[in-house]
C-alpha cells in the first residue's frame, strides 16, 4: 500500500496542503492529554463560578418544587387557567423546553449520519442539555392535566372505568412522542456514556467512584469484539433518532394545527416548528458550551471552527423560520378565510401583542442575519449576545402563537387579554433553576465532552496514518531531488 | 511482569501492549492469519477498519432491532384498532370507528416503531456484548486497563487452542508488542 509512488496518491486529508481541513483538536493535543482534560473536570475542584451559579439554581429548584406543592395542595384554580385563554405560559414554556431539547439529538443523530465529525466534541453535553430541558418541559403539561395524580390515565393502561383513551387526538400522540423521544434520548446518551464511564472507573482512586462509574460502565473493556456491535448499534439508533427528533415538534405542533383556532390551523407547522427547534435548541448548546469551555480550558476541542459551524446552523435555521413568519403573513393575506386574516392583522398590526411579534421577529429573524459575516461568528461575545437574542426569540414566538392566537378567538365574548399569574411565572422560573444545575450536575460528575469519540477523530487514530506519512516525505524528498 | 508462581492460579493470558492504532491493526493481521481464535483488541475509541484486520464480519444487530421495530408497528397498530374499534368506539373530531381510521394511528404507530427499536439496540447490545460483566479477570492487570485511556492493547487467551505459553510470548514480541504481561485468575 505505501509502495506506490507517484505525485499522484491521494492525500490525507489531514495532510493535504491548500485544502487541508482544520484540526477538529487543535495543538497536536495526544490521546492522554483529552483523557486528563475531560476527566479532569469530575475529579478536580470545582471553580467557584460553578458554586456561584449552582447555588441560586438550587433555590431557584426549590421555588419550583415549593410552587408546585402550593399549586397541588391548593387547586388547580390558583394556576389562573379559568380566563378564556387557558393555554397560556404553560404551554409557551413547554414548547419552548421542549424545542430547546432538540439540538442534542440533532447533533447526536442527524449530524452522526452526515459524518459531521465536529459533532464529537459537542454531543455530549448537548444530549445531556436535550434530557434536562424535555424534563423541564413534562412538568408543565403533567400538571397543567389538573388532576397530577390522575396522569396515569394518559398510558392505555385498562382501568375500572373500561374507558380508553382517544388515540385519534393530538394530545395524546403527543404524550407519545414526547415520551418516547425521552427515552430514546437517555438510551442515546447512556449507551454514548459507557466508554467513558469506563475510564473514569478506571482512573478512580476511592470506592464510592470506582463502585458507581463501575456499575454504570457495566463491565466495559474496549474490545473490538464489543466495538463492532457497539457501533453498529450506535448507527441504528442515530438512524432512528433521526426521524424521530423530526417527528417529536411536528407533533407537538399538531396540537395547535389540527385545532380550528385561527393563526393555528396552518400547514406549515409542522417544518416551521420543527425548524425552530433546531435554532432555539443550538442556541441554547451556545449558550450553555461558551461559557463551559472557556471555564474548562476545552478551547482545543471546542474551538473556533466548531462556534463557527453552529453559528452557521443558527443562521440556515432561523432564516428558514423567517421565511415561515413571512409565508404564514402571506397564506392569510391571499386566502380566503377571514378569521386567519384577521388573526394575522391583529398579530401584527391591532393586536395586543403587537409589541411580541416585533420582538419575536428582530431576535429570529433580523438578529441573526449577522452571522452571514465571519467576523461576527468568530467573535465570541457577540456569537454570546446573539444566541440569548434566539433564546428570548423562541420564547415570544411560542407567546405569540399560543396566547397571541386564543386571546382573540371566533367570537368577541370569547376575547380576553392575558395575564399571567404568579404560579406561572414562579414555574418558568423554577424550570431554569433546575435545568441549569441539573446541567452543572451533569458537569460535576460526568465528562462533559465524549472522549472516546474525540479520540477517534484524531489523525493518528487512523491505523493507516504512518503510511500516509510516509508518502508525505517521500513526496517531499521527491520534490527537493 | 506478574507472573508469580501462585500455582492455586493459571494464565488466562497474554496483555500486550501496541504503541500505536497503525501497530495494533497490523498485528491484529498477523494474529488472524496465525489462527488464532480467542483473542480481542482493547482500544480506547473504535479503530477503523479493525473488524476487517481481525477477519470479522457485520455485525447482525441490524436484524434484532428490525425485529423490534416490526414488534413495535404491530403491537400500535394493535392496541389502537382494538381499544378504538373493538373496546371503546367513540366517534369524535367527525372519524370513524373502522379501519378507516388508520391515518390517525401513524403518529403513534410510528412513535412506538421507534421506541422498541431502540429498546431492542439496548437489549440486543447487552446480549451480543455479554455484559454486564463487572468483574473480569482482565481488569486485574494495569496494563490491560490503559485501554480506557490511550493504550492499544491486545489480549491473547490461554484457552485458545494455537496459545502455548513461551511461543505465543515470543510470537507477540515479533510482531511488534511493545510490553507484555501474563494475566492469571
Amino acid at each position: 500500500m505505501a509502495d506506490s509512488n507517484t505525485d499522484q496518491t491521494p492525500v490525507h486529508p489531514s495532510e493535504a496542503e491548500g485544502i487541508a481541513r482544520e484540526p477538529l483538536v487543535l495543538n497536536n493535543r495526544s490521546m492522554g492529554w483529552i483523557t486528563n482534560q475531560i476527566c479532569g473536570i469530575v475529579e478536580n475542584r470545582q471553580p467557584m463560578v460553578w458554586w456561584v451559579v449552582f447555588v441560586p439554581s438550587v433555590l431557584l429548584f426549590g421555588l419550583l418544587v415549593f410552587t408546585l406543592v402550593h399549586l397541588v395542595s391548593t387547586g388547580i384554580g390558583i394556576w389562573g387557567n379559568n380566563q378564556p385563554v387557558a393555554w397560556g405560559w404553560a404551554i409557551v414554556n413547554f414548547v419552548f423546553w421542549i424545542g430547546i431539547g432538540h439540538a442534542g439529538t440533532l447533533i447526536s443523530a442527524i449530524l452522526f449520519l452526515t459524518r459531521q465529525k465536529w459533532r464529537t466534541s459537542v454531543n455530549r453535553a448537548s444530549e445531556a442539555m436535550t434530557l434536562f430541558a424535555v424534563m423541564c418541559a413534562g412538568i408543565f403539561p403533567g400538571f397543567h392535566v389538573g388532576r397530577f395524580w390522575m396522569v396515569w390515565f394518559l398510558a392505555p393502561a385498562p382501568n375500572a372505568n373500561a374507558i380508553w383513551q382517544n388515540f385519534k387526538s393530538p394530545l395524546l400522540w403527543d404524550v407519545f412522542a414526547v415520551s418516547t423521544y425521552f427515552t430514546v434520548s437517555v438510551i442515546f446518551w447512556y449507551i454514548g456514556l459507557i466508554p467513558d464511564l469506563a475510564t473514569l472507573r478506571d482512573r478512580a482512586k476511592t470506592f464510592l467512584p470506582k463502585f458507581l462509574y463501575g456499575f454504570f460502565a457495566l463491565g466495559w473493556r474496549g474490545a473490538n469484539r464489543h466495538w463492532r456491535h457497539y457501533e453498529m448499534g450506535y448507527l441504528l439508533l442515530a438512524a432512528l433518532s433521526t426521524p424521530l427528533v423530526l417527528s417529536v415538534h411536528s407533533v407537538v405542533s399538531f396540537d395547535f394545527a389540527t385545532s380550528i383556532v385561527p393563526g393555528w390551523h396552518t400547514t406549515i407547522f409542522p417544518p416551521y416548528f420543527v425548524a425552530g427547534a433546531i435554532f432555539g435548541g443550538f442556541a441554547m448548546v451556545l449558550t450553555l458550551m461558551l461559557p463551559v469551555r472557556k471555564l474548562y480550558g476545552l478551547e482545543d476541542m471546542i474551538t473556533a471552527k466548531h462556534i463557527d459551524n453552529m453559528a452557521k446552523i443558527i443562521l440556515l435555521t432561523g432564516t428558514i423560520v423567517g421565511y415561515a413568519y413571512i409565508m404564514e403573513l402571506w397564506v392569510s393575506y391571499y386566502g380566503a378565510n377571514k378569521y386567519e386574516s384577521d388573526a394575522f392583522h391583529l398579530r401584527i398590526l391591532s393586536g395586543p401583542y403587537t409589541w411580541a411579534y416585533f420582538c419575536m421577529f428582530f431576535c429570529n429573524v433580523i438578529a441573526p442575519q449577522v452571522f452571514w459575516f465571519k467576523w461576527s461568528r468568530h467573535n465570541l461575545w457577540f456569537v454570546f449576545i446573539i444566541v440569548n437574542f434566539v433564546n428570548a426569540g423562541m420564547w415570544f414566538e411560542r407567546f405569540v402563537i399560543i396566547p397571541g392566537s386564543i386571546a382573540r378567538d371566533f367570537l368577541p365574548g370569547q376575547w380576553g387579554d392575558y395575564s399571567p399569574s404568579w404560579v406561572e411565572k414562579l414555574m418558568f422560573l423554577g424550570t431554569f433553576g433546575m435545568f441549569l444545575m441539573l446541567f452543572l450536575l451533569f458537569i460535576r460528575f460526568l465528562p462533559v465532552i465524549a472522549a472516546s469519540e474525540v479520540k477517534g477523530v484524531l489523525p493518528e487514530s487512523d491505523p493507516h496514518y504512518p503510511e500516509w506519512k510516509r508518502l508525505r516525505e517521500k513526496r517531499r524528498e521527491a520534490s527537493e531531488a | 511482569m506478574s507472573e508469580s508462581t501462585d500455582s492455586s492460579k493459571q494464565l488466562f493470558g497474554y496483555v500486550a501492549e501496541f504503541s500505536s492504532a497503525a501497530d495494533l491493526y497490523h498485528a491484529a493481521e498477523k494474529v488472524r492469519d496465525a489462527g488464532f481464535r480467542k483473542w480481542d483488541v482493547h482500544t480506547p475509541y473504535p479503530v477503523h477498519g479493525m473488524d476487517a484486520a481481525m477477519g470479522m464480519g457485520k455485525s447482525w444487530l441490524s436484524a434484532l432491532v428490525l425485529a423490534g421495530g416490526i414488534t413495535g408497528s404491530c403491537v400500535a397498530l394493535f392496541m389502537q384498532f382494538f381499544t378504538q374499534v373493538n373496546l371503546y368506539p367513540t366517534v369524535v373530531q367527525n372519524k370513524p370507528t373502522n379501519l378507516f381510521t388508520l391515518p390517525a394511528f401513524f403518529p403513534v404507530t410510528f412513535e412506538l416503531t421507534i421506541l422498541l427499536s431502540a429498546f431492542a439496540v439496548v437489549f440486543g447490545l447487552l446480549v451480543f456484548l455479554m455484559l454486564p460483566r463487572w468483574n473480569h479477570p482482565l481488569f486485574e492487570s494495569a496494563l490491560f486497563r490503559k485501554f480506557s485511556d490511550d493504550g492499544f492493547i491486545m489480549v491473547i487467551e490461554a484457552r485458545d487452542p494455537r496459545f502455548k505459553k513461551e511461543k505465543t510470548r515470543e510470537f507477540l514480541e515479533t510482531i511488534g508488542a511493545s510490553q507484555i504481561e501474563g494475566v492469571e485468575y
